[in-house]
């Protein structure tokens, strides 16, 4: 049993709440106990960066201190919980830079301690921010190498089927963690673990176009569609940022039909929970095809 | 120097800091090879970097081009100088903000209402910033092309009506204090 601080953020609240279901799902069976982050606040998405550099730390330290303050109530049970596992890629990427302003720049850290002090809240800076992609490709032992928690058997086996790996951005940039940005195969050996096999493809890193989807829907079409068309021959598509996921589900209109998966939704899968507890219903793209399979 | 009368203060304040962010740039448009986005823009970032370094802003803010930027960080990773470009990016469009001109209303819109809903909630109540978005565009088009977007997400209950709630935000002490420099 290994234990994480858990930042959902608002995305899995909502439109991507099949996300939050499945990782959860996941979680229990790699024996890892998620603490939800008490009074989790939104990080600022691409919002709070548009419009006011201090704002935007500020949103993300009240986040950081409150898994802080989480963390040292679960320490009456042991080891206090040290890593905040983050599924969505925009509030990893605004958590992490966050705590990286605020450890270089010492006028934003005076400002947001004074902020957070009417709160209530301390900044100790105690705590690693961690995408889910990262702690499920080096916490986990997806093949047998005996280092890490050891993955399940996968009871139901997805041989012939073949995955597209879509990474998106910002679990990749700026920060080199855990994968080569350039070139991630972060996913492959989960993937391959559940006996599927891995598209050869090179659009996993490239850009779905993000709140172009939104506030600028034609240029954002254009960049996830590219995606879209170089995944032909996948029986899905796999994602770790709801942002991805729903751009990937929405601009389906011209490219060929295929379903797009969380992550811990397929491994799930292989893992043979149900579509129901893994939230497949809530998809917009028609996943029972994968399942009859 | 700037032909045209103007910007304010933060304005120039804002542009000073990416005057510093980006001065040791050399211009070797590594950024604009990289740029999934540059197809959809009239100024390259190559181009961009030098109208800032040469404080010849007029037609950068002329142009949408920074906005078009999805801040997919390539530029930042591939740039031989290790410059903070997506960065910049944002705080052009910080400045591009502060200058509420029409031809950025939709995202200038689309950012107010989200942190409106931020400060209100602490987090996203999607289908009242939708809502609100599609009210502020005053385009009767625009919710229509999400309509069934819309019904698709209301049917699998991931957004729901809900009756906005006035009264104190539950974020107001949080964003007053930012607005006052940490220091009430």
């Amino acid at each position: 049993m290994r234990s994480y601080l858990y930042y959902p953020g608002c995305s899995l609240t909502g439109t991507a709440k099949e996300y939050d279901l499945s990782v959860r799902a996941l979680a229990e069976a790699l024996a890892m106990d998620l603490l939800e982050i008490e009074d989790w606040t939104c990080c600022g998405a691409t919002a709070a960066q548009a419009v006011d550099t201090g704002l935007a730390v500020t949103l993300c330290a009240r986040n950081l201190a409150l898994a802080e303050k989480t963390a040292a109530k679960a320490s009456d049970d042991g080891d206090p919980p040290s890593d905040i596992l983050v599924p969505c890629s925009a509030c990893y990427l605004n958590l992490k830079a966050s705590d990286k302003e605020l450890e270089k720049n010492k006028s934003i850290k005076a400002m947001v301690d004074g902020v957070l002090a009417e709160e209530g809240l301390v900044l100790g800076g105690s705590v690693r921010i961690r995408h889910l992609l990262d702690v499920l490709s080096r916490d986990v032992d997806w093949e047998g190498t005996g280092h890490g928690l050891s993955a399940p058997d996968m009871t139901r086996s997805l041989a012939g089927m073949v995955v597209a790996p879509y990474y998106g951005c910002q679990c990749l940039r700026p920060f080199r963690v855990f994968d080569n940005p350039e070139d991630p195969h972060s996913m492959d050996a989960m993937i391959r673990a559940t006996g599927a096999r891995v598209l050869d493809w090179d659009m996993g890193k490239e850009c779905c176009g993000a709140s172009h989807g939104t506030t600028k829907p034609s240029a954002g079409k254009m960049l996830t569609e590219r995606i879209l068309f170089a995944a032909q021959g996948a029986h899905c598509i796999v994602t770790v940022c709801p942002m991805c996921q729903m751009n990937l589900e929405m601009f389906q209109d011209r490219a060929h039909p295929v379903p797009v998966l969380y992550l811990p939704q397929l491994l799930g899968l292989a893992l043979g929970m149900s579509g129901q507890d893994l939230g497949l219903e809530l998809n917009l793209t028609d996943s029972r095809e994968l399942l009859g399979g | 120097m700037s032909g045209k009368a103007n910007p304010s203060p933060g304005v120039e304040h804002i542009l000073d800091r990416v005057r510093e962010q980006m001065n040791p740039c050399i211009q070797c448009g590594t950024c604009s090879a990289s740029c999934p986005n540059q197809e959809f823009m009239d100024l390259t970032p190559r181009q961009m970097w030098r109208m800032v370094l040469a404080k010849e802003t007029d037609t950068l803010f002329d142009s949408l081009s920074f906005t078009m930027c999805s801040a997919c960080y390539w530029c930042t990773l591939r740039c031989p100088r290790g410059l903070p470009t997506t960065h910049a990016m944002e705080e052009l469009k910080q400045a591009g903000a502060l200058m509420a001109r029409p031809k950025t209303r939709s995202s200038d819109l689309f950012y107010r209402l989200f942190l409106d809903n931020v400060r209100q909630y602490g987090r996203i109540r999607e289908m009242e910033l939708m809502g609100r978005f599609f009210l502020g565009m005053k385009n009767p088009v625009t919710p229509i092309a999400y309509a069934p977007l819309g019904m698709a997400l209301m049917r699998r209950k991931k957004i729901w009506p809900k009756l906005p709630s006035r009264g104190p935000g539950k974020l107001d002490q949080l964003f007053d204090g930012v607005a006052a420099g940490g220091d009430r």
